[in-house]
């Protein structure tokens, strides 16, 4: 379902010197798989979410989606085909704070090629058991309950991959495991293929396949420590 | 969701700088609005002048504006009046013979009452009524052959003809409150017609046109305009009496009676009081100082002290103990090509044309002005702009995050450069439609004052009127499409801010 050869992807340092943040001579996903990627804080582990999602441009290499090439759609392209078939949870959640808890949902579909259903937002957000908070803005929420709107967001759009950085990280123990839990129900039950980055392996530990940054990054262990000073990788 | 309404819950994130934002850019447009509405206003005041139904204005020698001022609008002073018989050059021929006729009869009388008294000193009796109808008879005879050359009524009518449908004198000089009093024939009103094809006929909203000599009322009749009805109260039937000179001249003991309220108009005349051109002359110092008769003297005392049971017994001044102030004419326009220069050749009147005068004082004076004024707003405009570009470019980097969520969920980069721009559209348009109401809400609240002031009414919904040629029309249609532009301009800055905003930086985590 997702394949990437030969990404290599490297920052621009203040003195001008590129620093080499990744290196994956190759990573897949099958179909409906569900993978944790666990590294050391500063491996590049959210470059390569970032990278997968189209956010951030690799210098070389490839990325095939169900076996379409991607990385080479020009920006707005790339950002279209984001919207339409990738889902992202983000580690603090990126509620927009004006919108109520449907409408950050609906935001999830408003850029896709799909059609915005409400109802399905509506639905998503009774999974996720906030169907009584639709109309509350983040700010009038707990920082769990945020997180549940953020999945419902990231599965608003049905998405085929649902990409996931350290979704738990921000939020207390109580509840993580509704969240890991949650995130692995829908994906489950939608048939989407799941990419979660954590750093906590008792989260890890959870999935069949646990692929460690350093496995499959030859600069995993050189970057961790520099790349701390650049914006935390 | 759309983009406009991403747009409008961003503005109202920043609830208390958008309000303030757009409260600056409505009060600019505010200004605009009652700027452009003074702007009309007072074109249109001016321009209503034109539409009065004549095309030449003939005044003593003088100020062509100054004439024009007080002749059309009634404002500013006359200049001074030129003779009665000078008017009758442009009168018909039954109206000369018959001023004519009137002065021969009076000038008899006199002469006739001079040698009775004569007559009867020198015999120390009086005169049996055989003898004195001969010396009445004498009398008339002498003096139409003496008259026939001399008396300044004997005029051949050298600017009459076809080609002057009508002219109207003017007295000016009297006041009712603060409101001209102007004497002229009832033809001002029946036979003249205004409106822009000169083709609406006056209409009464109650009474009817004065008249030259009534029953009721002898020469002392009057029509008020509208305007002058509404702030003083006058009606049908009641009786003024106006002021010699200025609004704190003495008033007249003569009164006249109201027979008629003009129809609003939207012209000067909405602003006056018109009486019978007989009854203003008849009134104490309306004559023209010459050497003075007891006949005379009897008719100003008739008339300038008392009352209604005298009708009867007065009798119109002789021509030549009368001015005009000036004569509105409506001549064949072919006509009126060469008829000012000839008029202006000779040494007693000048004729102008008062449209000309009036565009003229318009485009030196009143335009100018007007239009710094317009600039002016425009500018207070822009710089409610700059203060939207400031706002929104302020916010920016707090909203770099935003901006980055909005990316990262797929939004495309002209996707969020259009949503500042629709916050900055939001803001200005909401502004303006705010800015409108509220300048409109001003000029309607200022209507009454204005109407009474100008004769220009304007309502709530009356659009500043066109410019033309310069703008075919209402300049207030380019509100919207201004503010738009204005909008785009300035919300151009802060959207390729939006637009270049680099999302792996600004999303963090």
């Amino acid at each position: 379902m997702l394949e990437l050869v030969d990404i290599k992807k490297s920052y621009q340092q203040p003195n001008g010197d590129a620093l080499p943040i990744l290196s994956i001579p190759r990573f897949d996903v099958a179909a409906g798989e569900q993978v944790v990627l666990v590294g050391r804080s500063g491996g590049g582990k959210t470059t390569l979410l970032h990278v997968i999602a189209g956010i951030t441009r690799p210098d070389s290499g490839q990325i095939l989606f169900e076996g379409r090439s991607i990385e080479g759609l020009s920006e707005a392209a790339s950002d279209r085909f984001r919207a339409t078939w990738m889902g992202y949870v983000f580690q603090t959640f990126n509620l927009l704070p004006a919108f109520t808890a449907l409408e950050n949902v609906l935001l999830g579909m408003t850029f896709s090629r799909k059609p915005v259903e409400s109802g399905r937002a509506s639905q998503l957000l009774d999974r996720v058991g906030l169907g009584d908070r639709m109309q509350h803005k983040p700010t009038a929420m707990s920082v769990g309950e945020q997180q549940r709107v953020a999945v419902a967001r990231a599965l608003a759009n049905k998405p085929r991959l649902l990409l996931a950085d350290e979704p738990t990280a921000n939020i207390d123990t109580a509840n993580q495991q509704n969240i890991i839990d949650l995130i692995r129900e829908t994906a489950e039950e939608e048939q989407i293929s799941l990419v979660l980055v954590t750093h906590a392996m008792e989260v890890a530990d959870q999935f069949d396949r646990v692929v460690h940054l350093e496995e499959i990054n030859e600069l995993a262990t050189q970057t961790s420590t520099a790349a701390t000073t650049a914006d935390d990788l | 969701m759309n983009l406009f309404s991403i747009a409008a819950r961003s503005i109202r994130q920043r609830g208390l700088a958008s309000v303030l934002t757009c409260f600056s850019m409505a009060l600019g447009v505010t200004l605009m609005v009652a700027v452009i509405a003074i702007h009309g206003v007072v074109n249109e005041s001016f321009k209503v002048g034109q539409y009065l139904g004549y095309n030449i204005l003939v005044g003593p020698k003088g100020g062509k504006l100054q004439l024009t001022l007080n002749s059309v609008y009634y404002l500013d002073e006359p200049i001074e009046n030129i003779p009665y018989d000078y008017y009758l050059e442009f009168a018909p021929q039954d109206q000369r013979e018959a001023d004519f006729e009137h002065s021969l009869q009076q000038h008899a009388h006199d002469i006739h009452w001079e040698l009775t008294r004569g007559m009867q000193q020198a015999m120390g009796t009086s005169l049996s009524s055989g003898t004195a109808g001969l010396v009445t008879q004498l009398a008339t005879t002498a003096v139409r052959l003496d008259a026939e050359q001399s008396l300044p009524g004997k005029r051949v009518g050298q600017f009459a003809g076809p080609f002057t449908f009508l002219a109207i004198p003017l007295l000016l000089g009297d006041y009712y409150e603060s409101f001209r009093v102007v004497g002229t024939t009832p033809d001002m009103f029946g036979t003249m017609k205004y409106g822009p094809s000169a083709d609406r006929q006056y209409e009464f909203s109650s009474g009817r046109n004065f008249k030259t000599h009534s029953k009721e009322h002898g020469f002392f009749e009057a029509v008020v305009g509208s305007v002058v009805a509404r702030q003083t109260n006058l009606h049908v039937g009641d009786k003024i009496n106006p002021r010699h000179g200025a609004v704190d001249g003495h008033a007249h003991n003569q009164p006249f009676t109201v027979v008629g309220i003009l129809d609003s108009t939207g012209t000067p005349n909405d602003r006056a009081v018109f009486v019978n051109m007989e009854g203003f002359y008849l009134m104490a110092d309306h004559a023209k100082p010459v050497e003075e008769t007891e006949s005379e003297e009897d008719a100003e005392e008739d008339a300038g002290d008392d009352h209604e049971e005298a009708f009867d017994t007065i009798t119109p001044l002789p021509i030549e103990q009368r001015e005009v102030t000036a004569v509105l004419l409506q001549v064949d326009p072919i006509f009126s090509v060469g008829l000012p220069n000839q008029i202006n050749e000779g040494p007693v009147a000048q004729a102008v044309y008062p449209i000309r005068e009036i565009s003229k004082f318009f485009g030196t004076f009143i335009g100018p002005v007007l239009g710094l004024l317009v600039v002016i707003t425009l500018m207070i405009c822009v710089v409610s702009g700059v203060g939207i570009l400031v706002s929104i470019y302020n916010s920016m980097s707090d909203r770099r995050h935003e901006i980055a969520v909005l990316r990262a969920l797929g939004a495309e980069r002209s996707t969020v450069l259009w949503i500042i721009l629709f916050e900055s559209l939001i803001l200005s348009i909401s502004g303006g439609l705010i800015g409108w109401t509220l300048g409109h809400g001003l000029v309607a609240c200022a209507s009454p004052i204005v109407e009474a002031k100008t004769g220009v009414a304007v309502g709530f919904f009356d659009l500043a009127p066109a410019l033309p040629p310069y703008l075919p029309i209402s300049p207030e249609l380019l509100l919207v499409p201004l503010l738009a532009i204005l909008a785009i301009a300035v919300g151009l800055i802060p959207a390729i801010a939006a637009y270049r905003t680099d999302v792996s930086q600004s999303l963090g985590k």
